[in-house]
């Protein structure tokens, strides 16, 4: 079932929260909602869920407005960060819990909650409370409870975060596998990038209240449509320069950019494994020195300073080309950018991520 | 003993603050209340007995019983429809209303005996119009009932606000989703969720609507057989001299006390576990 979220708006006090979101989700994809937090993402699943009512806007599901529906008459999933389990009921009567309050027959709920262990592979945990289990158990518990109902959208805030990272990897997948299997319309709140990209078929890129941009995990990592995708989506080594016409100039190098008229100051974006590394000067590379070499397991990042282009950059190399070129720090070297992502604007835009790293 | 950590008191500090401890318990609590049983058994069981019977003993128990049957459910559903809307919503007046159910804990009990006082009797502001109406509040059971809830109504709503802040409404929100009405939340996720606190601000709240003398004394009139608690027919029998059957009525309130604080105890150890329970699945 396709969602559609228009003009949506809401402020907590004096406080915005989301402001004017508009957005359209396929039916039978699992999105991800990525920002950092406080960028309104969760607030914006309560509000798909009902939970949160908004100040402005429409929210339709399969073109029916559902924004004056109660949550209890929408019929969504919701699976909560710290999974809400009922910690008085066994695991059975927790996956019975949404059955029973609409006084499902007794056979029809115990056959469904069997059929839902099953699809989480807890078939043999029906009579556990929800402490004598793991976190990646009562997760999925979560999920069989908020799939018990056949929802038409199913919601999860965070999924991931409060397991350890080797759960976290194989819940990740399983959950994917689910989707793939289940094909119900799915989004999930995340603040991990790497966790949207491997789970999710669309990303929303959410930052202080507004829609950054959406697409496929490629599509916002190779053409982010701000400054603020490119620094969210992993490290960048952010240069100051200018565009004319067609062209962006730092320093004397020169790039070529999206055409933007008048000359404007800009800042020239290049990830770390998009600088290479070179013991000689090439066209259009520029002299750094090496300051640390950091093995990352298969690959290596290498930390340089190159005045006046910038201080603490980083490069990230694989293993085989960091063994051939043998840096240790002190190193002179030369760096050429592969490739460079250009937007125009005098400063680097104030937005909830630099004030979180701040 | 070792010295194992840097915060550890060297022993002889430790003895003397346990000993000051014991000998102060000893000395206020665990005497009296030995005289007190002693007192009360000390002519036999029979007498002891005898003098619980009696029938103005008897009426006493009787309206004890009666005034915590009326006051212990009525400040029951006040504290959950309290800790309720202070924990689970957000307006303006919140701190004030939290303050206003500490109140009783702030006034003298004899206060608030005699604001009943000034409110209900005969020369109080409503007292014509009950008059004329026939309604007997002071010096009557309604009285008694009033100024015990006034006294007992912080109990409950004080134990279960922490204990409802710190479990928040994840799993009631859960319910809602999942379609649950009200009533259903209620019934099925709230009250067993928060079901030992409740308990123990229950019983909290019977032992001092029991035990309490001040506000009911300026209420009562202490007419024997008809408005006296068990508290206050104590005090009856002790200025008669009567001064065995007066501990032998005391006697129960005593039982009252070690019968709470098992129960407290336990219920503390329940809710403990639970609480862990709860701490470790975050």
């Amino acid at each position: 079932m396709s969602i559609e979220i228009t003009g949506v708006s809401k402020a907590f006090g004096a406080q915005p929260v989301l402001r004017d979101v508009t957005l359209s989700l396929p039916g039978g994809e699992l999105t991800a909602l990525l920002g950092p937090s406080g960028c309104g993402k969760t607030t914006l699943l309560r509000i798909l869920a009902g939970l949160e009512a908004p100040d402005a806007g429409v929210v339709r599901v399969s073109g029916e407005a559902i924004t004056d529906r109660s949550a209890r008459e929408r019929n969504v999933g919701l699976v909560f960060q710290h999974y809400a389990l009922f910690r008085h009921m066994t695991v059975g009567e927790n996956v019975a819990f949404p059955l029973r309050v609409r006084r499902s027959p007794d056979g029809e709920v115990k056959a469904r909650v069997q059929e839902l262990l099953a699809l989480v592979q807890l078939e043999g945990l029906a009579g556990r409370y929800p402490t004598q289990l793991s976190g990646g158990q009562r997760q999925r518990v979560a999920l069989a409870r908020a799939l018990a109902t056949q929802p038409s959208v199913l919601l999860l805030d965070e999924p991931f975060g409060a397991l350890d990272a080797r759960v976290r990897q194989e819940l990740r997948r399983w959950l994917r596998r689910l989707h793939d299997e289940l094909h119900v319309t799915s989004v999930f709140v995340t603040h991990d990038q790497e966790e949207a990209f491997e789970v999710s078929d669309r990303v929303v890129l959410m930052n202080a209240g507004r829609i950054e941009q959406v697409g496929t995990p490629e599509q916002v990592f190779e053409e982010p449509a701000s400054p603020f995708v490119m620094r969210f989506l992993g490290a960048v080594n952010v240069f100051r320069g200018r565009v004319d016409g067609g062209r962006a100039y730092v320093g004397d190098l020169e790039f070529s950019a999206p055409e933007s008229g008048a000359r404007s100051p800009a800042h020239v974006y290049v990830r770390p494994h998009e600088l290479e590394i070179g013991r000689a000067p090439v066209p259009g590379s520029f002299a750094a020195r090496v300051d640390r070499v950091v093995p990352l397991g298969a690959a290596v990042r290498v930390e340089l300073s190159a005045p006046p282009y910038g201080e603490r950059l980083e490069a990230e190399l694989d293993l085989r080309r960091s063994q051939a070129l043998c840096l240790v720090p002190g190193d002179r070297v030369y760096l050429s950018p592969r490739r460079v992502r250009v937007f125009a604007g005098r400063e680097l835009e104030q937005d909830s991520l630099t004030a979180s790293q701040l | 003993m070792r010295h194992s950590r840097a915060t550890d008191d060297p022993p002889w500090v430790r003895r003397l603050l346990i000993a000051g401890a014991l000998l102060f318990l000893g000395a206020f609590l665990l005497v009296p209340a030995a005289a007190v049983l002693w007192e009360a058994v000390r002519g036999g069981v029979d007498l002891w007995w005898q003098a619980i019977v009696e029938p103005d003993a008897w009426a006493a128990i009787k309206l004890t019983l009666l005034v915590a049957a009326i006051a212990v459910p009525l400040n029951t559903l006040f504290g959950l429809a309290a800790a309720w809307s202070l924990t689970r919503f957000r307006y303006r007046g919140q701190t004030l209303l939290l303050s206003l159910i500490d109140l009783p804990f702030g006034v003298s009990p004899v206060i608030a005996g005699m604001v009943t006082v000034l409110l209900f009797g005969a020369h109080g502001w409503f007292g014509p119009w009950l008059q004329a109406h026939d309604v007997k509040i002071v010096f009557a059971v309604p009285g008694i009932v009033l100024a015990t809830v006034f006294v007992t109504f912080p109990f409950v709503a004080r134990e279960l606000i922490p204990f409802m802040q710190q479990q928040g409404s994840e799993e009631e929100e859960a319910a809602l989703v999942m379609g649950a009405s009200g009533w259903q939340i209620l019934t099925r996720v709230t009250l067993p969720n928060i079901r030992w606190s409740l308990l123990y601000g229950v019983i909290l709240c019977n032992a001092r609507a029991m035990g309490e003398f001040g506000a009911v004394s300026v209420v009562s009139g202490h007419i024997r057989g008809l408005t006296n608690t068990i508290p206050l027919h104590v005090e009856v029998l002790y200025n008669e001299y009567a001064f065995r059957a007066s501990f032998a009525v005391a006697s129960l309130l005593f039982l009252l006390a070690v019968a709470t604080l098992v129960a407290k105890q336990w219920m503390e150890w329940k809710h403990r576990a639970e609480r862990l329970a709860t701490e470790r699945s975050p």
